[in-house]
């Protein structure tokens, strides 16, 4: 297809062709998408894009890659509702609609020099990947690195290649858990806190970086304090229904918070006493 | 040119007629036994005497619009091959907004911060805003359940508003706000007004002292209404009789949440922005069947607290409610605002 734009817009997408699709799961799969225009995204870890399926609709996805030197970048797609059920049904050469990038990033800069303690709880991991993955690329501006990673049972776990890798550095350490396991699996089993008495920080100068579902947030952010990590060195990606990614159409407002522009990446002190945040 | 001008009750058709040849004019029309503003033509019955049911926010801000047009094109040597075309509409017609309430043009005041005075400015809501002027008349009576006072506005505050007309006996008082209300008035039909200068300033203190006070606006506010956030006793109170129907937000002129969707019949179709409601219980639900705000409480919560907490914060503590009274006139459970914010205020 060729695909023209006027350009200037902030609501007119930009078309980017998807290079590769990888199947994660039964229900997941990663896009590896290049914008027509050369360009590149320009984003940072922690964003996210609206993506368009044209006569479907629009949905925020978060972006999963570090910026790429070859301009491209990857969105992983849980099939949950009319957008991403479409994008299933793509096949590479297929194009999306995107607006973007959006929002704050992950503490990049921030965490530099400090250690770092990711956790993941299932399609969390998703955005968290950008983040992760960045660090690596640059590991020797971090200290201790720490990944959690939590799924629901063995066949959830994304990035299977990626965890491989990552059980295999000596330069992180990784550790995994399932709720439920399977025959094969020889990990640990038990919610994501289950793996906290196992870590060892030195709290002042440690950067927690938390993506998981909503009810996950509650029972790790108990974890973080015992560990004595304070609310402003923890960092959580919301998720909400965002329609416009420019702070107009209200769907993502927390009281103040407007979370396409203030967030999805936000500081725990900067949200613990909102109600509808977590 | 005089620097005000007066026009006698008369002549107003006239004046009308004379400006729908340059401009498209709405104007308050009755309407079966409501107010709207509808396109001017001549002959149409004007109702003045009472503010329209509707704010005229939809002829900036359209309750549905279409964002831009699509057409998945076929190509007629190769039927595997498609090329898409893409059409945004940015062009607008010069717009008159005639006789709109003092509220009404504070409504667009409201919605400028966000969708005009920002590095993301909304190229449709800034489109019809530049090309539209807005003619507003001062109320001469208060109706049910107005409060503009209380919100730091007045039935003849002319901020938002290009012209400002006040009804005195036999005609209107004229007084140009700004360089596109100075173009109106140049109209040959305009008597020389600074004989009435003083009359219509005494009209707007005799109303602005009959509007109603239900509370008044306290240093603090905004933080008092955060610090009740999380107090779900109250909101819940104070919602029990709501039930989320969401009127008074399509009432609202300030009012601005809105949708995205697509509608698509063969290879072509469009992208539809629509009005939406923080009333709604799908208004936040995501597709994981996650919803942050799913009670009603939480809802009308959100929208009091938009207009009087979280606006204010972001916006120089202007207040996101102009006191027109429309939530409160024609909520089918009479829930009040201002008696929420009062409330809030005491507790």
């Amino acid at each position: 297809m060729n695909h023209s734009m006027p350009d200037g817009s902030p609501y007119v997408p930009k078309w980017a062709e998807i290079s590769r699709i990888e199947k994660l799961t039964e229900s997941e799969k990663l896009f590896e998408l290049r914008l027509s225009n050369g360009q590149p995204l320009g984003h940072k870890p922690g964003q996210f894009v609206e993506v368009s399926v044209l006569g479907i609709g629009e949905a925020p996805i978060s972006i999963s890659s570090p910026p790429i030197n070859d301009n491209s970048f990857e969105l992983a797609v849980r099939k949950v509702g009319n957008v991403t059920n479409a994008m299933h049904n793509l096949g590479v050469g297929g194009k999306l609609g995107i607006r973007g990038p959006f929002g704050t990033n992950f503490p990049i800069d921030e965490a530099k020099g400090k250690d770092i303690l990711f956790v993941a709880g299932g399609i969390g991991l998703v955005p968290l990947r950008s983040f992760i993955k960045f660090v690596l690329e640059n590991r020797k501006d971090y200290g201790e690195v720490t990944v959690l990673f939590g799924a629901r049972n063995p066949s959830e776990q994304l990035f299977l290649s990626e965890l491989e890798q990552w059980r295999g550095r000596k330069d992180i350490s990784y550790l995994e858990t399932v709720d439920r396991a399977d025959e094969n699996w020889k990990g640990n089993v038990g919610v994501i806190t289950t793996l906290f008495p196992k870590v060892q920080v030195d709290p002042a100068k440690t950067i927690c970086v938390v993506v998981g579902p909503p009810v996950m947030y509650r029972f790790v952010i108990m974890e973080t304090k015992a560990k004595g990590i304070p609310d402003k060195q923890i960092f959580l990606s919301l998720e909400r229904r965002m329609k416009c990614g420019l702070g107009k159409c209200g769907h993502c407002q927390i009281n103040n918070i407007y979370v396409c522009q203030d967030g999805p990446v936000l500081r725990y002190s900067d949200i613990f006493a909102l109600e509808e945040a977590l | 040119m005089a620097d005000t001008g007066f026009l006698p009750k008369e002549n107003l058709p006239a004046l009308l007629e004379a400006l729908s040849k340059k401009f498209a004019v709405f104007a308050p029309v009755l309407d079966g036994e409501v107010v709207l503003f509808k396109r001017f033509a001549p002959g149409a019955t004007l109702c003045l005497t009472r503010p329209a049911n509707l704010p005229p926010k939809g002829i900036i801000f359209p309750q549905s619009e279409t964002l831009f047009n699509f057409n998945f094109k076929k190509d007629p040597e190769d039927p595997k091959k498609t090329s898409l075309e893409l059409k945004e509409n940015l062009d607008f017609v010069p717009t008159i907004i005639f006789g709109s309430r003092p509220c009404d043009a504070q409504g667009f005041r409201i919605y400028d911060r966000v969708y005009l005075e920002t590095d993301t400015a909304d190229p449709y809501y800034k489109g019809r805003r530049e090309k539209t002027t807005i003619i507003t008349l001062a109320c001469n009576a208060p109706s049910p359940g107005c409060f503009c006072t209380s919100v730091g506005r007045g039935p003849a505050e002319s901020d938002g508003s290009d012209l400002m007309m006040t009804e005195l006996g036999k005609g209107y008082f004229f007084e140009p706000m700004t360089e596109k209300g100075k173009e109106i008035f140049k109209d040959s039909l305009f008597e020389d007004g600074s004989a009435y200068k003083e009359q219509a300033q005494k009209a707007h203190e005799r109303v602005s002292a009959l509007v109603k006070k239900p509370f008044a606006i306290l240093e603090g506010t905004p933080e008092k209404l955060l610090s009740l956030f999380e107090n779900s006793q109250f909101w819940e109170g104070e919602t029990a009789k709501c039930i989320s129907c969401g009127a008074c937000t399509y009432l609202c002129p300030t009012c601005y949440c809105f949708n995205i969707t697509d509608e698509q019949v063969g290879n072509s179709g469009e992208r539809i922005r629509s009005w939406d409601a923080c009333m709604f219980f799908h208004f936040t639900l995501e597709a994981s069947s996650h919803n942050p705000r799913q009670n009603k409480h939480q809802r009308l919560k959100n929208r009091v607290g938009h207009k009087f907490s979280y606006y204010p914060k972001k916006y120089q503590g202007v207040i996101a409610c102009c006191g027109c009274g429309r939530c409160i006139r024609y909520c089918p459970m009479s829930v009040d605002i201002s008696e929420i914010v009062a409330h809030a205020q005491g507790a």
